[in-house]
């Protein structure tokens, strides 16, 4: 599964400069919760990012670290959210 | 051959919506814009792309052999725990973002902040026993 070698880091280049323009606005953000949502962006195209990239070297375990990562970015957008709110944990 | 072409649509397409988040996170003027356009262009973007790698495995089940269904078994939970994850996050940075005092770009009235207040500060009770009076008294 060669042929799909090229494709998928055309792929992966395009979705680095995603990260780049949300780092851009993490350094940027006016306020605090926009800081939060370019960390929330970056993440979601990071968990694709790996799951292309276990596609590309047809690697399951890329795609497992995939989901664990998404779980974990999940409860600390929550946590971080919460702490944002200020309100009792 | 066709199935090449397929793949290779869901990547572009993929691939466009991801550039369209990145430059909507850079072009909104307001956090509540800005979140639009990170969650909801990432979350269509990422279905396509993983949805083309879910393609692929089965295409090399189909072809060659049992490790391209795992493939795509783990990309489809991938995608599911993608899928139950960003709106929830989405909104809850929002609610956050609103009780944290940051208000949208041009905006005059700002009718959620009574029914954020009144449920915060514990004030709901007395709303509804003035609602009573209010009631009694007509």
């Amino acid at each position: 599964m060669m042929e799909f070698f090229n494709e998928y880091l055309v792929v992966l280049i395009a979705l680095l400069v995603c990260v780049i323009m949300s780092i851009i606005r993490v350094i940027r953000g006016p306020t605090a919760p926009d800081r939060v949502v370019g960390v929330d962006t970056i993440n979601t195209i990071v968990i694709v990012g790996m799951v292309v990239f276990g596609a590309a070297y047809q690697e399951v375990i890329y795609i497992d670290v995939a989901i664990v990562y998404a779980l974990l970015s999940f409860i600390s957008t929550l946590f971080i959210a919460k702490y944002l709110e200020g309100g009792e944990f | 051959m066709i199935f090449e072409i397929i793949i290779y649509i869901f990547l572009g397409i993929g691939v466009f919506f991801n550039v369209l988040a990145g430059v909507g996170l850079l072009r909104f003027p307001d956090v509540y814009t800005r979140l639009h356009a990170g969650t909801k262009c990432t979350t269509f973007g990422s279905i396509f792309i993983i949805g083309s790698v879910i393609l692929i495995g089965l295409k090399t089940w189909w072809e060659k052999d049992l490790n391209g269904s795992v493939l795509a078994i783990h990309s489809a939970f991938a995608l599911i725990a993608i899928l139950l994850t960003n709106p929830v996050g989405a909104h809850a940075i929002a609610r956050a973002a609103h009780r944290s005092g940051v208000m949208p770009a041009q905006a005059v009235v700002d009718e959620l902040q009574d029914k954020t207040t009144k449920k915060s500060t514990g004030k709901k009770p007395k709303a509804k026993t003035a609602l009573k009076e209010e009631g009694g008294e007509q």
